[in-house]
């Protein structure tokens, strides 16, 4: 058995921001466990650019922004453990993991934080009818064929869904010479930003039919084409509305889900509506001493974000390390209402000394509405919004002294209204 | 005339109206910062698209590396400046923003390395 003061597990933005916080706050044995062959998680393959104008003030592509990460980390004493698979945690904090060095190694650590973060779902989730012919992938698996292994997966696409990464599929295709045919989107509107819906598909001359989803695939070997049908306010095919579109590839960019089996296994619990843990405003869930940031707590659009939410953990891991955080704790929840769909963190310490900001995303695409906030009957605030989006997420700042009047049986309210 | 757009300089897609005669803008309004306002303004007088690809590498770790524009170029150039990319192949190791191409396409923009290669 080693002895780490803290446990990061995940080496991507959130992992590599959260260590070095704790760090920079004085825990000393610190280690990062990471799956893939090197840090830097999904940004490795992301390589449009776009990342790190709120937090660095520049635009870099993905690997520049992890490269930043990366040489702070090396900077410290922080060992990384790479080519290192965690699997399970316990509810005492010893964490076991394997890899081809070491074999299998048990790590006891005063405080875990986890840094997983997501991945796609898959085709098997959608259901579609046909055969299993190949050139059906999940856009991030294109992403890495094109971006990292150099080939092109196909020559003319459909793509399934308007998540940013099958948004930024469609161009990154389009521009090695692809003709992407169309963007399906069973919803009606899109989950992807809107900047990559103007710079990605509107560009490009590439149409965006929303409402519309892939209801059968075609072709033995190989793909040869989808039928694509019109859905109705329930979501189902409308009959009479459906068209073949011939292509040799299917891209799907279905929705991510948070890689919590780790956290499961662990009885931590989740929230239904984020997959992701319940965690208090220090990011640490109901088990004392294990923290949770970036994309396996909530699917963040901005990694920017993602950094400073790990900061977070990684500060409240130090505190919970260095016994920083004694002191009276009184745990309220937060309350998605009307329009929001829900809060992260969902518990707040009352006996917080510091601002505590609300992240959260709406359900639907409202324009022209107030994104209020209120406890015990009170609007603490309320803010115009010219629009607001699924695809994009939304925060509100609790002042420390507003949090300071409330009492145990408050609640933290938001919702969208008129 | 009046044009509504979505900026595209950052991931916040404010909603931005402009207000313009021709090819001169009068007011810009609904941007958040500054960026919004400059790109508005280009939008209307010739509009202008940073681009990121790849481009070969030998003896890398990664068949590929990736690159970018060091600056936006005009929309209208994107395909001729891909097909540039294209062309390219480079030894390991690389190193986060080696140049790859020098002023592309006359451009003024160079084609710039975004990771690092350290080689097999």
């Amino acid at each position: 058995m080693i002895n780490y003061d803290l446990a990061v597990i995940g080496g991507g933005p959130a992992g590599m921001a959260a260590a070095l916080k704790a760090k920079e706050c004085g825990v000393e044995k610190i280690v990062i466990l990471e799956r893939a062959e090197s840090l830097g998680g999904i940004l490795e393959q992301c390589i449009h650019t776009g990342f790190g104008l709120h937090y660095f003030g520049e635009e870099l592509s993905g690997p520049e922004y992890a490269d930043k990460f990366i040489e702070l980390v090396k900077q410290t004493d922080i060992d990384v453990k790479v080519n290192t698979m965690v699997l399970s945690v316990s509810d005492d904090k010893i964490v076991t993991a394997v890899n081809t060095t070491d074999g299998l190694i048990q790590i006891k650590a005063t405080a875990v934080i986890l840094a997983m973060g997501c991945r796609e779902r898959p085709r098997g989730a959608l259901q579609i009818a046909g055969t299993r012919a190949s050139g059906i992938m999940t856009a991030g698996t294109a992403q890495k064929y094109v971006n990292i292994d150099g080939y092109m997966p196909g020559k003319k696409v459909v793509i399934l869904g308007s998540g940013d990464i099958g948004l930024i599929m469609a161009r990154r295709m389009t521009l090695e010479g692809a003709e992407v045919k169309v963007v399906c989107e069973l919803m009606p509107f899109s989950g992807g930003l809107t900047r990559n819906i103007v710079q990605c598909l509107d560009d490009f001359g590439i149409p965006l039919r929303l409402s519309t989803t892939v209801i059968e695939t075609h072709g033995k070997e190989r793909l040869e084409g989808v039928t694509i049908a019109q859905v109705d306010d329930k979501l189902q095919p409308i009959p009479g509305t459906e068209e073949y579109i011939e292509c040799d590839t299917l891209m799907l960019s279905v929705g991510l889900i948070p890689e919590n089996e780790l956290t499961k296994q662990a009885g931590i619990s989740l929230d239904r509506i984020t997959n992701g843990a319940v965690v208090n405003e220090m990011r640490e869930t109901d088990h004392e001493g294990i923290f949770a940031c970036g994309n396996v707590l909530q699917v963040h659009d901005l990694v920017d974000y993602v950094t400073l939410e790990s900061q977070i953990a990684g500060q409240g891991a130090a505190d919970y390390i260095l016994g920083k955080n004694a002191g009276e704790k009184v745990y309220i929840n937060t309350v998605p209402e009307n329009g929001v769909r829900y809060i992260v963190p969902q518990k707040v310490n009352i006996k917080s000394k510091d601002d505590v900001k609300l992240y959260f995303r709406v359900g639907a695409i409202y324009k022209n509405k107030k994104l209020t906030v209120e406890a015990d009957g009170k609007v603490i605030s309320s803010k115009k919004k010219v629009k607001l989006a699924p695809g994009e997420m939304e925060n509100v700042l609790i002042p420390a002294d507003i949090l300071a009047g409330l009492s145990e049986n408050s609640t933290i309210k938001v919702r969208v209204e008129d | 005339m009046k044009k509504q757009m979505n900026c595209v300089a950052c991931p916040l897609g404010c909603l931005i109206t402009v207000e313009y005669e021709g090819n001169e803008v009068l007011s810009v309004t609904g941007n958040t910062c500054k960026r919004g306002e400059a790109y508005a303004k280009t939008e209307i007088t010739n509009p202008v698209r940073s681009i990121h690809s790849t481009v070969k590498v030998i003896g890398g770790i990664h068949p590929v590396v990736p690159c970018k524009t060091s600056g936006p170029i005009p929309k209208g150039v994107i395909f001729d400046v891909m097909k540039e990319i294209n062309k390219v192949t480079v030894n390991a190791p690389v190193k986060i923003g080696q140049v790859f191409i020098e002023n592309v396409c006359g451009t003024g923009v160079d084609i710039v390395a975004t990771n690092n290669d350290t080689g097999k």
